[in-house]
């Protein structure tokens, strides 16, 4: 038997010329990473004692965090409130959640100045239970973890029944497959406590990001200082999730030269407006509790891109989601689901830096190209790896056969 | 006027929290036993002539900041703009003019102000920060990861950072001398260099007493407050002026302190695991009960490719 929403190795050729640009982009990132290693952090970024956080925390971190949370939302969607229809969208959106986790993690390690002590959270005389950070980090590394198994179902698949070992361990053909078939079977049976698990690790370190903020209430600005930053953060996440599967399967479609996946889309999409409408709602109840709107007409950094992440990258997506037109169309919804994704990076680097008001600063952090450089390195090593990945093993949906 | 009127928001803010999370001062004092009375320093700003001289004995002590001979702290021409801490100084002199009078200036001393409730030690991820049984809050580098919460936390913008050094950055901070005086039984360097004793050494209660005694007997010479006595739920070290605090830079801040905006909330998310728990056991009746409903277990994990049906 087969289900209609069959996974299979997308087996186009790799190395096309985009792809060839991607891994430029790709190696130069990379290139920079290892200089910022070898030379300090001098060497490469504009950080400085006032501003010790900058573009590699906002984006290949607390964005990288967010942007994953397809992970969760289309797992628990499907397997916790059995909404099985959307199937076909988990794998992809799983393998997008395991590479920018992974990724969360090795852009890490490019910031932290002891990169090599970053186990130390791990270690339980270490363990700081009043840090957020702490929180942050353990279920980081938990949630990586849960994510790796939740994948491993489809290495198993690709090889399990074509185990070809070369030369002498050919003997052991029989019992590798035999042991890939049982592993299939107990994750098989347990797997949903890890997917429960993974849908709780999540809820706790996206709200946690955001009570990473809460720490600073002098210093980042009250549009973006609040008491609710955890439930900001977390809900924000949440409302990403599915756009995010959207763009990625447009993307998908049109990088493999296959139809849209319309028929998932477009019904994916239409929660998206309930979700995207908590989240304003309250971003908007607790400027009026707080009476923080009194600095949107103020001249700064921070209130403008308020209104650029807020009041046009967020709201506008919000209507363009609830119109059927936009959500029956593949450009429509590219547009939308665009525009929320770069509110929400906006938004991450806004509390991060651009928010970020130090005491006595004499200039304002701007991003040094190294940083961008490495950033966009990291995001090119993803998109490589995700074309890899799809290509030789069993991610993306089939192509329905055309008459 | 836009910076006032922030400060006032943010207090109203902060008193909201307080009261949604309980009594939260306890909480962030938790696990760290220490003395009821710590130690501090009080700064009497008006006294202080912009020698220098303890930065030069801060230089000296700590062994490990970058060697400078005690002449280079005997040049003033350094005064004429603002400086802060960084990685080769735990402590700065600054000059400032004084609103009233600008043929005498106010020199103002700033180092870490090693808070109560020190923001920088709750956020710390390792424990590689921690306030000492004697208030004194110190590092110690082999445990740190580099991430630098620590200098996002600080509500004083004292934690400075090695970002030259590439294998081996430290945070640079002032430790109080805690190893190299007070554990000895010492004062912190700078408090015995200073020529004109702009700084009294002693415990905390006692010099908040000294603190209102000088205020009250010279009226005319001090704002009428100890800056550090509530601050952020009060600090070790605290202040002296005769100009406003926020004219010598130091911030103005609430009383509430600062882990006080997270550690009950994070108390109350992990007492027991029970929240994490909860949501675990509810997603998984949710999960449960559509398939009970359906009367049949089904197949639940990512498994759906060709073999796996077959």
């Amino acid at each position: 038997m087969q289900t209609p929403e069959h996974a299979a190795p997308v087996g186009l050729r790799f190395f096309t010329p985009g792809m060839k640009a991607l891994t430029a982009v790709m190696l130069t990132g990379l290139g920079v990473g290892l200089y910022r290693i070898l030379f300090s952090l001098a060497s490469v970024t504009h950080l400085d004692d006032q501003y010790p956080m900058g573009l590699w925390i906002g984006v290949d971190v607390a964005t990288g965090v967010a942007l994953a949370a397809g992970g969760f939302t289309t797992g628990a969607l499907v397997y916790i409130f059995h909404r099985e229809r959307f199937h076909a969208i988990i794998r992809p959106a799983l393998l997008t959640a395991m590479l920018g986790y992974t990724f969360v993690a090795i852009g890490l390690v490019f910031d932290l100045g002891r990169w090599y002590n970053v186990w130390h959270p791990a270690v339980p005389s270490m363990w700081q239970g009043n840090s957020v950070l702490f929180e942050v980090g353990m279920c980081v590394m938990l949630y990586l973890t849960v994510l790796y198994i939740e994948f491993s179902p489809i290495v198993l698949e690709r090889f399990a029944g074509h185990v070809n070992l070369p030369g002498r361990l050919s003997h052991f053909n029989d019992a590798v497959d035999s042991a890939l078939r049982l592993a299939d079977f107990i994750l098989g049976k347990v797997m949903f406590l890890f997917i429960l698990a993974g849908v709780v690790l999540s809820c706790l370190h996206q709200s946690s990001l955001g009570a990473l903020t809460v720490i600073v209430p002098y210093k980042l600005h009250p549009l973006y200082w609040s008491p609710l930053a955890p439930i900001f953060f977390l809900c924000s996440a949440i409302a990403v999730g599915f756009p995010m599967v959207i763009l990625e399967s447009l993307i998908s479609s049109w990088a493999f030269n296959r139809p849209p996946e319309m028929n998932l889309l477009t019904p994916l999409s239409r929660m998206v407006p309930y979700l995207l409408g908590a989240y304003i709602a309250f971003k908007l109840g607790d400027m009026f509790y707080r009476g923080t709107y009194v600095f949107l007409l103020e001249n700064s950094a921070a209130s403008l891109i308020f209104w650029i992440e807020f009041g046009l990258l967020t709201v506008v997506p919000f209507f363009l989601f609830m119109s059927s037109d936009i959500r029956s169309s593949p450009s429509g919804l590219l547009v939308a689901a665009a525009m929320y994704i770069a509110a929400v990076l906006l938004n991450r680097c806004a509390v991060f830096f651009i928010a970020y008001e130090p005491l006595y600063a004499e200039k304002a952090y701007i991003p040094a190209v190294g940083e961008f450089a490495l950033t966009i390195g990291l995001i090119a090593t993803i998109a490589f790896i995700y074309r890899a990945v799809v290509t030789f093993l069993p991610v993306l949906q089939a192509p329905e056969k055309r008459a | 006027m836009s910076n006032n009127r922030r400060i006032f928001l943010k207090q109203i803010v902060g008193m909201g929290a307080c009261a949604a999370f309980g009594r939260s001062d306890q909480a962030a004092a938790a696990g760290v036993k220490t003395d009821s009375d710590p130690v501090g320093v009080l700064v009497d700003t008006t006294l202080c002539v912009g020698c220098r001289r303890c930065e030069a004995a801060c230089n000296e002590i700590n062994e490990d900041l970058p060697r400078r001979s005690p002449q280079a702290f005997q040049d003033e021409s350094v005064l004429d703009h603002r400086r802060r801490m960084d990685h080769g100084a735990y402590t700065v002199v600054n000059r400032y003019l004084s609103p009233d009078d600008s043929e005498k200036p106010v020199y103002a001393k700033f180092q870490c102000m090693h808070c109560l409730q020190p923001a920088c030690v709750s956020a710390c991820i390792v424990g590689a920060l921690s306030r000492q049984p004697n208030g004194a809050v110190t590092y110690d580098s082999w445990k740190c990861i580099g991430c630098r919460y620590c200098m996002v936390a600080c509500p004083f913008q004292v934690p400075a950072y090695e970002y030259r050094n590439s294998f081996t950055p430290k945070v640079r901070k002032c430790i109080f001398c805690f190893e190299t005086r007070l554990t000895k039984g010492g004062v912190p360097a700078c408090v015995e260099a200073c020529p004109m004793q702009v700084m009294t050494f002693g415990k905390r209660t006692g010099l908040i007493r000294l603190a209102h005694g000088k205020i009250e007997e010279q009226p005319d010479r001090y704002v009428p407050n100890v800056y550090g006595e509530h601050e952020v739920g009060g600090t070790a070290w605290m202040y002296l002026s005769s100009v406003p605090f926020q004219k010598i830079d130091l911030p103005a801040l609430g009383y509430h302190p600062v882990p006080g905006y997270t550690e009950p909330v994070q108390h109350i998310l992990f007492k027991w695991f029970l929240p994490p728990l909860g949501l675990y056991a509810l997603l998984g009746s949710i999960m449960w009960f559509a398939d009970f409903r359906r009367g049949k277990p089904r197949a639940l994990p990512m498994q759906g490719g060709a073999d796996a049906n077959t």
